[in-house]
């Protein structure tokens, strides 16, 4: 008897311990609506499939910063994590990241096309799986711009027309670029004017010319919050947060879509993870970046679905009963005039740049 | 006496060992046991507090990284002679591709870019760029590289990008510390950074300087309060004491953001003021986003801190002697500043330091209400270590504030007195 009963107790035991590994992930995201759209788009059908727990952890802002200590102690403990774009080539190049292959990783798309050529350009680093197009782009109170709303970028740097204060991230990514924009560079030479010194100088003139009249944010719930309150006439953020500004709270808030800056939001998986839970996590990411899914999330919030074949699936938002694809960044009539972040530049310049910026600002 | 001359050896326990021992040897059980039950404490302050600031002191000049990366490289430079602003031979560039090739193969090539990226824009790209045509070289039979590495990426034929790796190759440097009050290490020795990237010298001064004031106004807004509650009937005090914990007990990011909502320029204050027609409809103050902002959100977070070690050193001073002042004669103003207020001094310097010191490393208030002119070197701090990822940066910054408060410590034990500081 008693052999037996021993071996059974190590059985349960080990079914225990494989069961507890087995079902649980924990995946990293942002939190707030963004999170849930995810929740509702890729880990509730994702667990009713395979059975296994998702914990959520609200860290993607510090992610790197932790996933660099989790590495120095040599305990990992995320299995996936929700980055942008500047945060996976920077992961990438600590070797936090593992390389993804997209052809044997990635799902591909329904007609056969393969995922390299469906994400096509948005596979901006090695390690990064793409999943939703965003843009950095103004909203402007409707109230407070007279009969004459504003439809170009420059508005933003026009203190007579629409008076008042305006709000602006407080970095220099993105600011120095629509400033040189309305200084009369073209848009081509943005990032080459903006590598030397003087074109740097140009930049931060240009935004002097409105410094006295800016509230800088380093949240994106801030924008929408001075939009509502009336404190500023207009504020760069990011679109989605614009969108449930206007249609799930129906502040008289419009969007200035002119200019918007592109970015890319995804997944990474931790370097270093054990092969059992690497292959849970490849898993995940093979079922929750597919056509459909990608296009699922779309009906919870206004981020434009990677892949190009997720574009056409886009439908009605969950509970607002809306057509989302005219509130995509990547809507043609939003479309018009985009500006894409150029990543690498940013990898090089964005210490030299953020100093003189903030030194800037501390004047 | 016979009895204690013939027993003359040294006295024994019960058991027959030697007194002394056994004395010695029970004390030291004892202070075993006393060790013990204060192994959890020790234990729980050496890793959650001297472990973590001795890995930042150590982070702070640690550098092995270009070293443990490029071995040889760094070796065949040290034959190279910077100031000459010619290029390096090839043996350099030999040794570079040899080590770049192991680099790349443990991923290392990247981290090494980030890290000179910090001391020269570019590297980071260049490194990255560079990985990916640098693998295909077999050290061994497709040299000389000198051209093939030029061609791959100019930045390998300007003797700075060299210059650049030999200034920052030892294994403890002192970049950091040099990059923290607005100087940098060139290969011509510590120069000053450029005029406008210095910031961090000021961000220093401005923490200190609003730190003071913060303090200062704890100090003026508290001491009343905490004399109210030390000599009111005891009904009243505690009414006025649950006042005094109610916001000490609330999130400390939902009292921030509350005086947001106050302080903006539609915001209750200046609606007020606008209504009562004090303030011009489009003349409102400007309240928030400045110094000004973060000095009253701060004074008003750590006022309790302020108000709580003032309050029971208050308690204790008793009545009699200001009777006794009266008594004899003392007008109001002559009781209080003769006989009331020296007792109070030691709340005035336990609450001082408290409030100083928790102010000087505030990091979530000045963030959010402080704009830009009422932000800290501890938000400079967390930018370091989230978003430029420059570690050593920050544990610089952070142990030049550590010296900072301990060398404000010792003036304040040298004027007032250490011992001067009571919390009840």
């Amino acid at each position: 008897m008693k052999p037996t009963k021993t071996l059974l107790t190590a059985a349960a035991l080990a079914t225990a311990a494989g069961s507890l590994s087995a079902e649980e992930m924990t995946i990293v995201s942002w939190g707030g609506a963004y999170s849930n759209s995810q929740l509702k788009a890729y880990h509730e059908p994702y667990s009713e499939k395979t059975g296994v727990t998702i914990l959520n952890d609200d860290s993607s802002a510090e992610a790197v910063a932790k996933l660099r200590a989790m590495n120095e102690a040599g305990n990992i403990t995320w299995d996936v994590v929700d980055v942008v774009a500047a945060d996976a080539i920077r992961l990438c190049d600590e070797g936090l990241a593992m390389e993804i292959d997209p052809d044997t990783m990635l799902a591909a798309a329904p007609d056969g096309t393969s995922a390299a050529d469906d994400f096509g350009d948005l596979l901006v680093s090695d390690c990064f799986i793409p999943q939703i197009v965003y843009s950095t782009t103004f909203g402007y109170r409707t109230d407070m711009v007279g009969d004459t709303p504003p439809t170009d970028i420059c508005a933003v740097f026009d203190l007579e027309t629409y008076p008042g204060k305006r709000s602006l991230e407080k970095r220099p990514i993105n600011n120095m670029e629509w400033a040189l924009l309305c200084d009369g560079v073209a848009k081509d030479d943005v990032y080459s004017v903006l590598e030397t010194p003087e074109g740097q100088d140009q930049a931060l003139a240009k935004l002097g010319t409105i410094k006295d009249s800016v509230v800088w944010w380093s949240a994106g719930a801030d924008t929408p919050q001075l939009l509502a309150d009336g404190e500023v006439v207009m504020g760069s953020t990011y679109n989605g947060r614009l969108f449930s500004v206007i249609e799930e709270q129906k502040q008289p808030v419009a969007m200035l879509w002119d200019a918007q800056v592109f970015d890319l939001d995804g997944w990474i998986i931790p370097a270093g993870l054990s092969e059992e839970r690497q292959k849970r996590a490849l898993d995940y990411i093979m079922f929750a970046t597919d056509t459909q899914r990608l296009a699922d999330q779309a009906k919870y919030i206004s981020y434009g679905p990677a892949r190009a074949s997720s574009a056409p699936l886009v439908g009605q938002h969950a509970d607002l009963g809306i057509e989302m694809s005219p509130h995509m960044p990547t809507d043609p009539e939003n479309a018009k005039n985009t500006f894409l972040y150029n990543y690498e530049f940013w990898a090089d310049y964005r210490d030299d740049i953020d100093a003189k910026f903030q030194a800037w600002l501390a004047q | 006496m016979t009895d204690a001359s013939q027993n003359a050896g040294p006295m024994l326990a019960a058991d027959g060992t030697p007194l002394k021992q056994s004395l010695a040897r029970s004390l030291r059980r004892q202070k075993l046991r006393a060790l013990l039950l204060v192994a959890p404490l020790l234990l729980f302050v050496m890793f959650s507090f001297i472990v973590p600031i001795a890995s930042m002191l150590f982070r702070s000049v640690e550098n092995g990284i270009v070293e443990n990366t490029l071995p040889l490289t760094v070796q065949a430079l040290s034959k190279w002679d910077e100031q000459s602003g010619e290029l390096p031979e090839e043996d350099v560039y030999d040794a570079f591709v040899r080590d770049m090739v192991v680099a790349i193969d443990n991923k290392q090539h990247t981290r090494l870019g980030s890290r000179l990226n910090y001391e020269e824009t570019g590297m980071s790209s260049m490194f990255r760029r560079s990985g990916r045509q640098l693998n295909k070289l077999d050290p061994e039979t497709d040299g000389p590289f000198k051209d093939q590495l030029i061609e791959i990426h100019d930045g390998w034929g300007d003797p700075k990008t060299w210059a650049v790796i030999k200034t920052h190759s030892p294994a403890v440097t002192n970049g950091y510390f040099l990059n923290a009050v607005d100087m940098r290490r060139t290969p011509e020795g510590a120069q000053s950074q450029p005029e406008d990237k210095q910031i961090l010298i000021k961000l220093f001064g401005r923490t200190l300087f609003m730190s003071l004031v913060i303090t200062a106004s704890c100090i003026l807004l508290a001491y009343p309060v905490s004399y109210l509650l030390a000599t009111l009937p005891m009904r009243v005090s505690n009414l006025l004491m649950i006042l005094v914990l109610l916001p000490f007990w609330t999130s400390l990011l939902v009292r921030t953001s509350a005086w947001k909502v106050m302080l903006q320029q539609q915001g209750v204050i200046n609606d007020t003021l606008v209504w009562l027609g004090l303030v011009a409809d489009d003349a409102r103050l400007i309240i928030i986003n400045n110094q000004i902002g973060t000095i009253i959100a701060m004074t008003h977070i750590l006022l309790p801190f302020m108000i709580l070690p003032m309050y029971s050193v208050m308690q204790t001073i008793p009545p009699s002697y200001t009777r006794a002042a009266k008594s004899m004669g003392a007008t109001n103003w002559t009781t209080f500043w003769r006989i009331y207020f020296p007792q109070s001094i030691p709340g005035i310097g336990a609450g001082s330091i408290l409030v100083f010191i928790l102010a000087i490393g505030y990091y979530i208030t000045p963030e959010i209400v402080g704009g830009t002119k009422g932000v800290f070197i501890s938000n400079r701090i967390a930018y370091h270590i989230s978003s430029s990822l420059n570690w050593g940066l920050a544990a610089a910054l952070g142990t030049i504030l550590l010296a900072v408060v301990l060398l404000l410590y010792w003036v304040y034990d040298k004027i007032v007195g250490i011992d001067n500081v009571k919390l009840g």
